[in-house]
């Protein structure tokens, strides 16, 4: 039987000695700080011109992680490739060779791949708050008022789900190009839009990335949600094992 | 020893392979050949675990392959040397395997020494050439020293040197007393290094033997005679030949091809028939015309003469 402590290793030695798979994470990093910083930079600047609805209603704390929007699509791609360019290169044939109990490789793989999600996204979410708020002068608010510690670190726990999730569409659908051509649009514009149309809102708000999302939401909005932060999460963490077990099931009944 | 018992795999309404059953023992090169298409890639895969069989089991020492305590010590496999991610470099991706199987990381640098990649050891495996990246599959078949080798077509690619390393090291890693099965479309090579042989055609069986036995049974030997060019001699001989129950045939040199007979009745027919003989040679019909003869009815893709027939005539040079 294969060890899990050296297939552990093993995919920690595949993620790190391919520089595609470090550079998505920095992307992720990257998008997420910058954006984030611009958008309080501007918010800071245009204070004065923003009216009273809008000033009632600002949540500095999601302001300070909005760059979130872009930066999950590079987190995205990294859950995909984990996966998916074992299957384009054929070095999934090795590896089950090497590693036949299936479960023991996608547990390894998974595990490894939500470590570093998880480091990166905690990161990156603590980061991009402290430097928006600082950015966001005098309309800033403390990591230490209500709800906001529960935000930013709701923030990191997305960013890990999101990475999950890309693993497990990933795992079932095994071409690189076909998961991020489902995945991409969809985040990046289909969420979105569905999540303005009255009669598709009703069910957009249980998409996972909607659902997730209500966790960096510090200041209460009205926006018909029927769930609270921490149940959001779950419904995400729900869509996210739902993807993890298909994954599983994919790759233990099919052929390599 | 690996073990195949009623092996079949359908895809959809094609069969791959069809009740394959056969042994690959220890202490020999055991060679699997076929045409393209013939279901040797598919078979080994189901060897090894990868794809399910519909029918039939496969199993290594007894035990399917998902079964073996630590199967990666037991058995190496190159199936597809092109199989390596184009950004890691060569020690990364051996590096990778080997932690997978929990063997050390020293171990991937004497392999990286046996298949002669030590220099290159560092270069992403994306500019590696042909050569170079089958060397790479093949070291990462050895690295756990395996008692149990599968090498699906190892020398493709490789230049004459190359060819010649690959049939020493199988010979050598069989004198070692492992199993070693290789798989080739090539008969020529096939008959340097294997000693036993197992053909498949279709994904059916169509032989399965020793390299001694194939050539007997399958290379039926003949005689190429030659006699003076004068027309009536020949015919005269043919008559005689096939007078005596032999089959001779026209060659397009101008010999004749004769089967049935042996040399001494060639020869004394000869005499009594008063013709002259120029040339009176024994042959064995080649390791490659007795393979092409087998699997001439399993062969799936064959091609036509280009006949040019769909291309108009050029009739001005175009400047």
């Amino acid at each position: 039987m294969a060890a899990p402590s050296a297939v552990l290793q093993s995919e920690w030695t595949k993620v790190r000695s391919v520089r595609s798979t470090v550079w998505t994470l920095v992307a992720a990093l990257g998008a997420t700080v910058v954006i984030s910083g611009l958008l309080c930079l501007l918010t800071n600047v245009q204070w004065k011109n923003i009216d009273e609805g809008g000033r009632a209603t600002f949540d500095p704390t999601t302001t300070s992680l909005s760059g979130l929007i872009l930066g999950q699509l590079a987190l995205i791609v990294f859950g995909v490739l984990v996966i998916s360019s074992e299957y384009s290169t054929g070095m999934i044939r090795t590896s089950l060779a090497a590693v036949p109990q299936r479960g023991t490789f996608y547990a390894a793989k998974v595990a490894v791949t939500g470590v570093l999600a998880l480091v990166v996204g905690m990161s990156t979410s603590f980061l991009s708050f402290f430097i928006g708020q600082a950015l966001l002068g005098s309309h800033n608010t403390s990591i230490s008022d209500t709800g906001v510690l529960r935000a930013v670190f709701g923030g990191g726990v997305y960013m890990t789900l999101m990475v999950l999730f890309a693993v497990g569409v990933a795992t079932i659908l095994r071409s690189p190009m076909l998961s991020l051509g489902i995945l991409m649009p969809f985040f990046f514009l289909i969420s979105p839009i569905l999540a303005a149309v009255p009669g598709a809102k009703i069910v957009a708000r249980y998409f996972p990335d909607r659902a997730g999302s209500k966790i960096m939401q510090v200041v209460a909005v009205d926006d018909g949600r029927p769930y609270g932060p921490w149940t959001g999460l779950l419904i995400m963490a729900a869509w996210v094992a739902a993807a993890l077990i298909g994954g599983y099931v994919s790759l233990k009944r099919r052929d390599a | 020893m690996i073990e195949a018992a009623g092996l079949t795999k359908r895809y959809g309404a094609k069969t791959a392979v069809y009740n394959l059953s056969f042994q690959v023992r220890p202490g020999a090169v055991t060679g699997f050949l076929g045409p393209n298409g013939s279901g040797k890639s598919t078979t080994m895969r189901m060897i090894l675990g990868l794809d399910a069989p519909s029918e039939g089991r496969a199993t290594i020492g007894g035990l399917p392959y998902r079964e073996l305590p630590n199967a990666p010590r037991r058995v190496g496999a190159l199936l597809d040397a092109k199989a390596v991610h184009g950004g890691r470099s060569a020690r990364q991706h051996l590096l990778c395997v080997a932690q997978l199987s929990g063997i050390p990381a020293r171990r991937v640098d004497e392999v990286l020494g046996v298949v002669g990649l030590q220099e290159v050891a560092h270069r992403r495996s994306k500019g590696f050439s042909l050569g170079m990246g089958q060397r790479l599959g093949i070291a990462g078949a050895l690295l756990g020293d395996p008692e149990v080798l599968l090498f699906d077509e190892p020398v493709n690619g490789l230049d004459p040197e190359g060819i010649h390393w690959v049939r020493n090291l199988m010979r050598r890693l069989a004198s070692e007393g492992r199993t070693v099965f290789v798989s080739s479309h090539l008969m020529s090579e096939m008959a340097l290094t294997a000693d036993h042989l197992i053909v498949i055609g279709r994904g059916q069986l169509l032989a399965d033997m020793s390299v001694k036995d194939f050539i007997a049974h399958n290379s039926a030997g003949y005689a190429l005679v030659r006699t003076p060019d004068d027309p009536a001699q020949g015919e005269k001989l043919t008559a005689a030949l096939t007078k005596a129950g032999g089959h001779a045939q026209a060659e397009p040199d101008g010999r004749l091809r004769v089967s049935g007979l042996e040399l001494r009745q060639i020869s004394e027919l000869a005499h009594e028939a008063d013709v002259r003989l120029w040339e009176l040679s024994p042959h064995q019909a080649s390791l490659e015309e007795a393979y092409m003869r087998m699997t001439n009815n399993a062969v799936d893709y064959r091609s036509t003469q280009d006949r040019r027939a769909g291309l108009a005539p050029m009739t001005e040079v175009v400047r």
